[in-house]
């Protein structure tokens, strides 16, 4: 930045702003992280303390490691999420794709059509959900989070990316043409490395409701073999008694996954939000 | 043999008519410019023949076949385009190799081809770089080297200088005519910039509102322009029309004169004032304002020294003179 227009007063306000929402975001994180840590009195004594010699106990995740199939929940939680992501991003492209590339009658409809779903939430249909997936025996597989995330996420994804699609030269796809590559080589190799960061943008946005949903693994697969992480830690809360130990420690690994996910999709997720912005 | 031949093309987005009715041939070995202000369909020509656009109506025919229905890859043509659109994931060498690939020509064509392009073009110390680590007159001269290694019929050149600087621009320019020369190959140029399309053509094509305004050479275009608007268009300054004129000319017409046809001269047949006087160097551009309130350029050859605000006289030869009627057509003087 140039120092000339640099106005410290601005920089640090940006600053304080910043860490300020940094502080308010990772507060109930951090209070969760410690708590696993703790003795259930020293949880209820002083929610807010860090856990020294006396309160310190690893209770919480010997319960849930020990008790439920927890490794199961956290490998069907990471196939719901990864095959969505893979279904979305590939369908999203695709249809993008078409819908920024070809004139055809009803683009524009079928455009709008497609971000229809963007402003009406999915769980209003949730009973006709349902009665579909009994139908078609898909109750209490994992498939049918897959298919009800692809669904839930496909609008924003084709917006998001063919406002970017639009962006990549139409010079480059026709040298492409020119130089004889077919339309779906034109799409895989040219258009699509070139929008890698909405992409990742795209499978930031979705990734992380997708993980922590409770409603559709509740009602379409709460089977004990299909349960999702988030549906699975539910087992810890009674009605009368709540384990909180292990509560805590379940949420507190289920906060890993979607970590590490994150950090791979980063780099590429903030070159997508900048891009435009900075050329 | 007739490398490409348009007959009855038109073209139309919707209800909007880009191309009407194109009829053009280019012969084999010719270098074709395609010129006109921005909007004239000039490009969008240019991409019906290379089949990235399908004509409404009329035959693209190429190397004597119909390819009306023969997609870009098949037509026998290569482009070369204004933003060079290099693949950006390929190296050089395989930017240039891969509509040969793609053709499934042996490797060892592909080789030679490639390397024989490379050093035409002055590419050997960058073949394995990509196109982000190349200059924009690196990156144009691969594209160029793409269009070469396929061996087309015919070439085509979307104003593929617009991107590089002044000098650079006069660089590559002339080693596209170098490159005319060498291959003898057909081309066909699209621009908007009248010097390349003097410097560079065989045969130029005025295009205007999506028709063919005249095509000839570019002498014939200059010295014997068909309308008003080719003689506006080529020549730089461009030509003078005046309304109110001292020759006969039709009603509502127009008498035209190029810049360096005129000189001031004592007592000569047009009077005004100069407002403002542009030193090159090389020749002097007077802009004058006439007594009957016309705006005139005057070009002298070499250094002037004539101030703004002086009186001028101005003649000219009736013979370098033009005339147009009020639909803007030549005419020729009545006396």
């Amino acid at each position: 930045m140039n120092s000339a227009r640099q106005n410290p007063f601005s920089t640090y306000a940006a600053h304080g702003a910043l860490i300020l929402y940094t502080l308010i975001a990772l507060f109930p994180v951090f209070v969760i992280v410690i708590n696993s840590f703790k003795t259930r009195k020293a949880i209820f004594r002083e929610p807010l303390a860090m856990p020294n010699s006396d309160s310190f106990s690893l209770i919480g995740y010997e319960t849930v490691l020990k008790q439920g199939d927890f490794f199961l929940y956290f490998q069907n939680s990471m196939i719901v999420t990864v095959g969505s992501l893979f279904f979305i991003l590939l369908f999203g492209a695709m249809a993008a794709f078409a819908l920024a590339e070809y004139r055809f009658k009803g683009n524009m409809i079928m455009g709008l059509y497609l971000a229809l779903g963007i402003m009406i939430p999915i769980r209003i249909g949730t009973v006709a959900i349902l009665e579909m997936m009994v139908q078609t025996g898909l109750v209490n597989t994992l498939w049918a989070l897959i298919l009800v995330y692809t669904a839930q996420g496909l609008p924003l994804a084709v917006f998001i990316l063919s406002e970017f699609m639009r962006q990549v030269s139409d010079d480059l796809k026709n040298a492409g043409r020119i130089d004889g590559l077919s339309e779906y080589r034109i799409f895989f190799r040219l258009v699509l490395p070139l929008v890698r960061p909405a992409m990742a943008t795209v499978a930031v946005f979705n990734m992380i409701p997708i993980w922590n949903d409770l409603w559709f693994p509740l009602i379409l697969a709460p089977a004990e073999e299909v349960k999702t992480l988030t549906l699975g830690s539910q087992v810890f809360i009674g009605q009368f008694v709540t384990d909180w130990n292990a509560v805590l420690s379940a949420l507190s690994l289920a906060i890993l996954p979607v970590m590490a996910l994150y950090v791979i999709f980063s780099r590429q997720l903030i070159r997508g939000i900048t891009s435009g912005a900075v050329k | 043999m007739t490398a490409l031949s348009l007959t009855n093309v038109c073209k139309s987005f919707g209800s909007v008519e880009v191309l009407k009715d194109i009829n053009l041939t280019v012969e084999e070995g010719e270098f074709v410019v395609f010129v006109g202000p921005s909007g004239c369909g000039k490009s969008t020509l240019l991409r019906v023949i290379a089949g990235l656009e399908d004509a409404t109506a009329g035959t693209v025919n190429i190397g004597g076949n119909v390819v009306n229905n023969i997609p870009p890859a098949k037509r026998g043509i290569a482009m070369v385009f204004q933003s060079y659109a290099l693949y950006p994931h390929l190296s050089v060498h395989d930017n240039m190799a891969l509509g040969l690939k793609q053709e499934k020509q042996p490797k060892s064509v592909i080789e030679e081809r490639v390397g024989k392009a490379v050093e035409m073009l002055d590419l050997s110390a960058y073949v394995d770089r990509r196109p982000s680590d190349l200059s924009g007159g690196q990156r144009q001269r691969v594209a160029i080297g793409r269009a070469i290694v396929r061996e087309p019929q015919l070439f085509l050149f979307d104003e593929p200088l617009s991107n590089l600087d002044a000098a650079l621009r006069m660089n590559t320019r002339i080693e596209i005519a170098e490159l005319h020369r060498t291959l003898s190959a057909s081309m066909i140029y699209v621009t908007h910039d009248q010097t390349e399309a003097m410097t560079l053509a065989d045969k130029i094509v005025v295009l205007r509102d999506g028709r063919v305004e005249q095509v000839g050479s570019p002498m014939e275009l200059y010295n014997n322009p068909a309308n008003q608007f080719v003689a506006g268009f080529l020549g730089s300054p461009a030509m003078n029309f005046l309304k109110k004129a001292p020759l006969a000319i039709p009603e509502n017409g127009a008498l035209g004169i190029r810049p360096e046809h005129l000189r001031p001269t004592k007592g000569g047949r047009i009077k005004g004032t100069v407002t403002h006087v542009e030193r090159l160097g090389g020749d002097t551009n007077l802009l004058v304002s006439t007594d009957e309130q016309e705006a005139l350029t005057v070009r002298i050859f070499g250094q002037d020294g004539t101030l703004v605000g002086e009186k001028i006289e101005l003649d000219f030869d009736d013979h370098a003179a033009f005339a147009f009627d009020a639909e803007q057509h030549r005419v020729t003087f009545a006396a």
